[in-house]
C-alpha cells in the first residue's frame, strides 16, 4: 500500500516500523498501566465501590436521568432542525428585508458559547423579564438556537453546492420559486447533507451534558449527586466511568447512523449521472459544509 | 451600560481568564493533535489503531464529562495535586487535540497521491516530499478549518465556569451577588465573545476565499 506520506517499505523500513511500532505500543501501555495502577493503588477497584451499581433505586435513578437526558436531546434536535430549515430559508430569501435579519440572528447565535446562551435564558431571563423558565426549557431552548443555526448554515451551504444549472433547468421549465426548492434542489441535497445533519444531531445529544452546570437532573448531574454520597463510599469516579460508557454508547450509536448513511448514499445514487461528477459533488457539499459548520466540535 | 461600566474590573479579570484558558489549551491541542495526527497516519498499523481509538472516544464523549472527570475524579488518583486551572486546560487539550487530529489527517489526504510519488519519482526524500510537496498543499486545506476547531475552543472555555475556574461563563455569579441585573450582563459577556470570534472568523473566511481558488 502507497500512501502520500510513505512508500511501499522496504526491508530496512520494515524493521524500523516495527521497531516504532513496539516502542509506541509500549508507551501507550505505559500510559493506560499508570492510569490503571493509580486506580488501584488508591483503591479504586475495591468492591464496596462498586455496589451501588446493585440497588435498584439507583438503578432506577440512572435511567431516570438517561431518559431526561434523551427527552432534552430528542425535544431539542426536531426544534433545531424546525429552527435551522425555517432560517436557511430566510437566508435564502430573495427578499433583502428576510435575508438579513436570519443572517443577523444565525450569526449571533453561532458566534456565542452555547453555555452563555443557557445562562441567558435561564438566569437573565427568568430574572429580568418574570419569564419563569425551567432548566430543562433554558436547555432545550438554547440548544434549539445555536444547533439551529449550525444547522441553518449546514442547509445552505447544502443547497449552495448543487451545480447552479438544476435550478436554471428548474426555472426554464417555468417551475416557481418554490416549486424550484421542494422538487429539484431539496430532494438531491438533503440526500448528500444527511450524514453531516445527523453528526450535528451527536452535538446536541453531547450538549445536552451542559444541562448539569445549571442543575437540570440529567446524567451528569445524578452522577455528581451519586458521586457525594458518603453511605456508598463517595464513588464519584466509578459514577462517572459508568455515565462516560453510556454517553460514548449513545455517541457512536448515532455516529454509527451517520457513517451508515454515507455509505448508503454513496453507493445508491440514481443512475446515468457521471459517478466522478457526484463525487466531486459530495466533496463540495462537504466543504462547504466544513466552512459553514466547524461547530461539530460543540461541547 | 451601568452593569459593564461598574464592573469593568470584573470582566477584563474573567476575559482575562478566558484568553488565557485559550491560548494554553490552543497551543496544547495543536501540540498533542500534530501527534495522534502523526500516529493516524503513520506506517505503523497498530499506531493507527491507537490513533483512531483515542479520535472516535474523545469524539464522542461530552467535553462536560470530560471537564467532569478531571474536576472531580481526578484528585481521587492522588497522583498530583493541580489547580483547576491546570485541570481545566487538560481536559480541554485532550478534547480538542481529537478534532484537530481530524482536521490535520483529512488535509493530508486531500493531497492526491500522485503528487508525492511524482516526488519520489524525481529522487526526493521523505523530508523533502514532506516539506515542498505534502506540506505546502495540505495547509491550504487544514487551515480554514483549524480555525474553525479553535474558534469553538475558545467558545468551550465556558464550560470551565461549572468546574471553578474564574473566567466570561463565571461573571453571573458575582453579578447577581451584587444585585446587579443578570440578563443585561450576560449580554455584555455575549458581545465579548463576539468581538473576539468574529475577527477569527473573518480571517478564516478571508483565508479560505484566497485559498479555495487556487487549489
Amino acid at each position: 500500500m502507497t500512501s502520500v506520506l510513505y512508500d511501499v517499505p522496504g526491508p530496512r523500513a520494515r524493521v524500523r516500523n516495527g521497531l516504532i511500532g513496539v516502542i509506541g505500543t509500549l508507551v501507550v501501555l505505559g500510559i493506560i498501566g499508570f492510569v490503571v495502577y493509580r486506580l488501584a493503588a488508591t483503591g479504586q477497584f475495591e468492591p464496596r465501590l462498586w455496589e451501588w451499581l446493585q440497588f435498584r433505586a439507583i438503578q432506577l435513578l440512572i435511567v431516570d436521568a438517561l431518559l431526561n437526558t434523551l427527552s432534552a436531546f430528542g425535544v431539542a434536535a426536531v426544534l433545531s432542525l424546525v429552527f435551522g430549515a425555517i432560517f436557511a430559508a430566510g437566508r435564502m430569501s430573495d427578499h433583502a428585508w428576510l435575508r438579513g435579519p436570519s443572517t443577523a440572528i444565525v450569526e449571533f447565535f453561532r458566534a456565542v458559547p452555547l453555555l452563555i446562551l443557557i445562562f441567558i435564558l435561564y438566569f437573565g431571563v427568568s430574572q429580568t423579564l418574570g419569564l419563569n423558565l425551567s432548566t430543562y426549557w433554558s436547555l432545550v431552548l438554547g440548544l434549539m438556537l445555536y444547533n439551529g443555526s449550525v444547522l441553518a448554515e449546514v442547509f445552505r451551504a447544502g443547497v449552495r453546492a448543487l451545480p447552479r444549472g438544476q435550478s436554471e433547468a428548474a426555472y426554464a421549465l417555468g417551475l416557481r420559486k418554490t416549486q424550484v426548492m421542494t422538487n429539484v434542489l431539496l430532494p438531491q441535497s438533503l440526500r448528500a447533507m444527511l450524514p453531516t445533519i445527523v453528526s450535528q444531531l451527536v452535538v446536541v445529544l453531547k450538549d445536552t451534558a451542559l444541562g448539569f452546570i445549571i442543575l437540570y437532573p440529567e446524567l451528569l448531574y445524578q452522577a455528581r449527586y451519586l458521586g457525594s454520597q458518603g453511605q456508598l463510599g463517595a464513588p464519584i469516579l466509578q459514577v462517572a466511568i459508568v455515565i462516560a460508557v453510556l454517553y460514548i454508547l449513545m455517541c457512536l450509536l448515532l455516529s454509527g447512523l451517520a457513517q451508515l448513511l454515507e455509505k448508503r448514499s454513496r453507493r445508491r445514487r440514481p443512475g446515468g449521472a457521471d459517478p466522478t461528477e457526484i463525487v466531486r459533488e459530495e466533496e463540495k457539499v462537504a466543504a462547504a459544509q466544513a466552512q459553514g459548520g466547524g461547530a461539530q466540535v460543540g461541547g | 451600560m451601568n452593569v459593564l461600566l461598574d464592573n469593568l474590573d470584573l470582566y477584563g479579570r474573567a476575559f482575562l481568564g478566558t484568553i488565557e484558558l485559550f491560548l494554553v489549551a490552543a497551543v496544547g491541542s495543536l501540540v498533542l493533535g500534530a501527534i495522534v495526527a502523526a500516529m493516524r497516519v503513520s506506517p505503523v498499523p497498530i499506531l493507527r489503531t491507537f490513533g483512531m481509538l483515542y479520535v472516535n472516544l474523545i469524539r464522542n464523549t461530552p467535553l462536560t464529562l470530560v471537564l467532569f472527570f478531571f474536576a472531580f475524579a481526578y484528585p481521587r488518583l492522588e497522583i498530583v495535586d493541580l489547580s483547576f486551572f491546570t485541570r481545566a486546560c487538560i481536559g480541554l487539550i485532550l478534547y480538542t487535540a481529537a478534532f484537530v487530529c481530524e482536521v490535520l489527517r483529512s488535509g493530508i489526504n486531500t493531497v492526491p497521491v500522485g503528487q508525492a510519488e511524482a516526488s519520489r519519482a524525481l529522487g526526493f526524500g521523505f523530508n523533502q516530499t514532506l516539506t515542498t510537496i505534502v506540506m505546502p498543499q495540505a495547509v491550504r486545506a487544514v487551515v480554514p478549518p483549524l480555525t474553525n476547531v479553535q474558534i469553538a475552543l475558545l467558545k468551550n472555555t465556558t464550560i470551565a465556569s461549572g468546574f471553578s475556574v474564574f473566567q466570561a461563563g463565571g461573571i453571573y455569579q458575582e453579578l447577581s451577588e451584587n444585585g446587579y441585573n443578570v440578563l443585561v450582563g450576560l449580554l455584555w459577556i455575549a458581545l465579548g465573545f463576539l468581538i473576539l470570534v468574529v475577527p477569527l472568523t473573518l480571517l478564516q473566511r478571508n483565508l479560505d476565499r484566497r485559498w479555495s481558488v487556487a487549489t
